[in-house]
């Protein structure tokens, strides 16, 4: 009991990345820490260096005017012979704490009013919204100006005015991240156990928000710099009569511009570096405290074609001699983890013959999915097929581009996924979707296309085609769905089906009817059919070979009746007794213990030598091999012989 | 639909009332008026009665709700009033300085658009170091200060190499050559650090929608890459890229009060800084009201663009 409260009372780990990650982070992001370094440097300059300046930043030298970098100037003087690297200091200073007095109002009320209208919710919130939006829609220039108005060469006024107007933006994000954060339940809980409003917040609430809010901040001082600068270039605040500021130093820089334009470059310069400053800031602290960080090109597929040989492992032929629709042999594949590539698949090797229908079974996390993208050449960005060959109608297809590919995909071998509805453009119409399909594979007039897109919504049973055709995704029920994915997927008549546990995510009823439509489907059409699933209920009604897979390799393969009658591996015994179809009444249901080792902490010997119970020493050596048992029948156990049906 | 139009409509006149009375309060709260500002622009010296009689001729001593309710009932019959200065109507005189600034705006967020989800799509697609080269220089472009990066431009194109005028507007009725050469430096300055944000935003939003299951699907189903990322990514990634668009339209309103500065455009902006200095009343109120009015137009087309894009936003 007291472990629940704390499991509920607890404030979430894993979403909160600890000090240290957000330390290492920090560190991964050189750009960050000197955009840090830079502002700090800056404000240290302008404190320590300026009083010791030898120039007064209003000392006019009409002798050396616009004299350009020198020994004694070292950002050259102006058309007064001023010195602009005093000139710059002093700036600095002036722009700072412009900067300062309009963020400090930004967060006084972006912060307090944005964690109240989130947490307090109700008609304070609506208010707080209303306002905000309001706020954002008014042309910052026309107050600014009317303000400057009333105010003359104030940029006190200015400033406040400044971070009032950028404050909803602020007030929008930190009440949408008090809004996440009040419907968590430990904080339901601290509230339930009494602790006081003030308390929650402070303790729970603000070191969440704190991320956003250093993001959000960063970003407005690189704003508020930059107007703060404008107005004061355009001689409206800060003119040139009360000391330097960047801004007026940029007007100062353009009328002697025809004489020099090199006064442009220091003023410039130092407004750029530190509007960047303030951009980097901003960006690692998100990245940090976001757990984003630049994500990889999504679409590139790395090969590593040098390394890949496709080793001499028996795969238990299907047929012998007949040929194969699709034939993989010894496929290895790494994909990118927290240190580096990590290998997830091990020479994994099988065949499906002409009109056949293959199941590959095991549990959650063996490399089933992994390995029917890695045929169709869909590695998530970064993978690669590191060793082994894929053939699918004579065609090697890791040695195939992108383009070929593209015309293997869909026309030759088509795939369904386990979620139907997120594989479907939710922006798209179901017509949409078909006609784009049915055109790549075979252009024809708009009129025929429209008719073949009505005829595949057909052959896959579903009611109303010409309808459905305007209908989008979001639509449809799972099963409906699922259909449509399978239309989609027959489009352009493909040799091979693979299917990624396409019934999962449906009813049972449903899941019945898809299953009947896929089998008679391949009996009108003569495909073969790769079934990946982990019921043994589908795999018996829908196939005729199975291939046990386990951490990554296969562990086992033979036909679905042999696998049923005689298991040659410990695991696929041990799936069958788990197997809640198959339970006989009255017995507790036998789980295996332990659960699939993850991909990087794969013993050295055989993978499943820590939940097998027939494990001895000859396990954990060395990589067992698959041996043959029967016909057609492979196993990677060095005890097939005292493996049996439990 | 109608409760939709409804909504929009009533939070856009409560828009227009505030920023108009806001303005009006403020312009009104400035040391000086406009009387003073026409006396000394005419006579070193005037009496107390030329000031007073010249307030009661401009309407500018009456109380100011009586003021704000007088200019109200005016904008119900079509007029924004006339110029204190001048005595042209404030329609004809925002008329032409109108399309010199919507010109500026509408060419940088073009630009930016284009440029920017460009850049942005690429960096996504590609990655790498070719992709972290575009990041590094769409933040330079962020940084660079609009006014600064106009003079920079004006120094490069306009006088070293005389390719564009360095200052001026020529309306698009002169001559359609003479116009685009003078606004393309005006926009380039302008787009820069919309492009690099656009850039930014479309960048992240790719990468995040290529990572979800219906583009392996659609790769699955044998659909070319292009059509993969230029149809189906893009149209999913485009509706924050078409927020930021229209804030950025906002946003430029400010921007361009720089850039026709530098440049010496006749625009609004322009016009706005004169007239927030000569306390002409009914021109800051005109300029406010146009400003306000853009902004409401842009949110409106953001808002319908969001249904084209997304159908759930439609349904609801």
């Amino acid at each position: 009991m007291t472990d629940i409260v704390a499991a509920v009372i607890a404030p979430p780990r894993p979403d909160r990345p600890s000090r240290h990650a957000v330390r290492d982070s920090l560190t991964r992001h050189p750009l960050t820490v000197a955009g840090t370094l830079y502002l700090a440097l800056l404000v240290a300059a302008e404190r320590a260096f300026r009083p010791r300046s030898p120039y007064d930043p209003q000392l006019q030298d009409l002798t050396h005017v616009l004299t350009g970098p020198s020994g004694g100037h070292w950002l050259g003087t102006d058309r007064l012979g001023r010195d602009v690297f005093s000139r710059l200091l002093f700036g600095a200073r002036v722009t700072l704490v412009d900067v300062t007095i309009a963020t400090c109002v930004f967060l006084l009320l972006g912060i307090p009013l944005g964690v109240a209208a989130g947490y307090r919710g109700g008609p304070l919130d609506r208010l707080a919204v209303r306002l905000a939006d309001l706020l954002l829609a008014v042309p910052a220039i026309m107050v600014l100006l009317m303000v400057v108005a009333v105010f003359p060469g104030s940029d006190t006024a200015t400033m406040i005015t400044l971070g009032v107007i950028g404050c909803p933006g602020l007030l929008r994000i930190v009440r949408g991240s008090t809004l996440a954060i009040r419907g968590e339940l430990y904080v339901k809980a601290a509230q339930l156990s009494g602790l006081r409003t003030g308390a929650i917040l402070r303790r729970h609430v603000l070191p969440r928000v704190a991320g956003p809010v250093i993001v959000q901040t960063s970003l407005f001082c690189a704003t508020a710099l930059l107007a703060e600068s404008g107005l004061s270039f355009l001689g409206l605040t800060r003119p040139e009569s009360r000391g330097p500021s960047w801004g007026n130093m940029v007007a100062e820089a353009s009328d002697a511009m025809s004489q020099d334009p090199w006064l442009l470059a220091p003023t410039g310069g130092a407004l750029m570096l530190t509007v960047m400053a303030f951009g980097l800031v901003g960006d690692g602290v998100r990245d940090a405290t976001m757990g984003r960080s630049a994500p990889p090109a999504a679409l590139r597929r790395r090969t590593s074609r040098g390394t890949r040989a496709a080793p001499a492992v028996p795969a238990a032929p299907a047929r012998t001699g007949e040929p194969q629709v699709l034939s993989v042999r010894g496929l290895s594949v790494s994909l990118p983890g927290a240190d580096g590539q990590v290998t997830v698949l091990r020479e994994v090797g099988f065949d499906v013959g002409p009109g056949e229908t293959v199941g590959i079974v095991g549990e959650s996390g063996c490399g089933k999915s992994v390995t029917a993208k890695a045929v169709l050449g869909l590695l998530p960005g970064g993978g690669s097929v590191t060793a082994g060959s894929v053939v699918f109608a004579g065609k090697e297809l890791t040695a195939l581009g992108e383009k070929e590919l593209g015309r293997i995909r869909g026309a030759g071998i088509a795939l369904i996924s386990q979620d139907p509805a997120g594989s479907l453009d939710p922006t798209f119409t179901i017509g949409g979707q078909l006609r784009e399909v049915i055109r790549r594979h075979q252009p024809a007039p708009r009129r025929q296309v429209r008719a073949e897109a009505e005829r595949l919504l057909r052959l896959v049973r579903l009611p109303d085609p010409a309808g459905l055709l305007g209908r989008r995704p979001a639509e449809l029920s799972g099963g409906m769905a699922q259909r449509v994915c399978v239309a989609l997927a027959l489009a352009a008549r493909p040799k091979l089906l693979i299917a990624d546990e396409p019934t999962t995510a449906l009813d049972v009823t449903v899941q019945a009817e898809i299953l009947a439509i896929l089998r008679d489907l391949q009996d009108e059409l003569g495909m073969a059919i790769l079934l990946i699933t982990h019921d043994w209920g589908v795999l018996a009604d829908m196939c005729h070979r199975a291939v046990v897979m386990y951490a990554g390799e296969v562990v086992e393969t033979a036909s679905v009746e042999e696998l049923y009658a005689r298991p040659r591996h410990p695991y696929t015994a041990a799936l069958l007794a788990a197997n809640p179809h198959l339970a006989r009444t009255g017995r507790p249901l036998p789980a295996i213990p332990g659960s699939v080792p993850r991909p990087g902490d794969w013993p050295a010997g055989c993978h499943f030598q820590a939940r097998c119970p027939i494990a001895g020493p000859a396990c954990g050596e060395s990589p067992i091999p698959l041996t043959t048992t029967g016909p057609r029948h492979v196993a990677r156990c060095v005890h097939t012989d005292r493996t049996e049906r439990r | 639909m109608i409760r939709a139009t409804a909504r929009w409509l009533a939070s856009s006149i409560v828009l227009l009332f505030a920023v108009t009375v806001l303005t009006f309060l403020l312009a009104a709260l400035a040391p000086g008026d406009a009387a003073k500002a026409i006396l000394s622009g005419q006579t070193t010296s005037y009496t107390p009665e030329q000031y007073q009689h010249l307030r009661h001729e401009l309407g500018i001593d009456l109380p100011l709700p009586v003021q704000y309710w007088r200019w109200l009932s005016r904008l119900l019959h079509g007029s924004l009033g006339t110029d204190l200065f001048s005595g042209e109507p404030i329609t004809a005189a925002l008329g032409g300085r109108l399309g010199a600034s919507l010109t500026i705006i509408v060419g940088a967020v073009l630009v930016s658009a284009l440029a920017g989800v460009g850049v942005g799509v690429f960096s996504a697609v590609r990655g790498g170091v070719l992709g972290r080269l575009v990041d590094g220089v769409s933040l330079l472009g962020l940084a660079a200060p609009n006014f600064w990066l106009a003079l920079v431009l004006m120094e490069l194109f306009a006088v070293r190499l005389p390719l564009f005028p360095a200052t001026g507007y020529a309306a698009f009725g002169d001559g359609p050559l003479p116009w685009l050469r003078g606004v393309v430096l005006p926009v380039l300055a302008l787009a820069a650090g919309g492009s690099a944000l656009i850039a930014r935003q479309t960048r992240d939003a790719m990468a995040d929608v290529l990572t979800r299951d219906f583009i392996t699907a659609l790769r699955a189903r044998g659909l070319p890459l292009r059509s993969i990322v230029g149809r189906h990514a893009l149209r999913n990634a485009a509706i924050p890229v078409v927020t930021l668009l229209g804030l950025m339209f906002v946003s430029l309103l400010s921007g361009t009060v720089l850039i026709e500065s530098v440049f010496s455009i006749p625009g609004l902006g322009q016009q706005a800084v004169a007239a927030g200095s000569t306390h002409d009343l009914p021109m800051i109120e005109g300029v406010a009201f146009s400003f306000t009015v853009i902004v409401i137009v842009v949110n409106l087309l953001v808002d319908l663009s969001y249904g084209l894009l997304d159908p759930k936003v439609r349904a609801s």
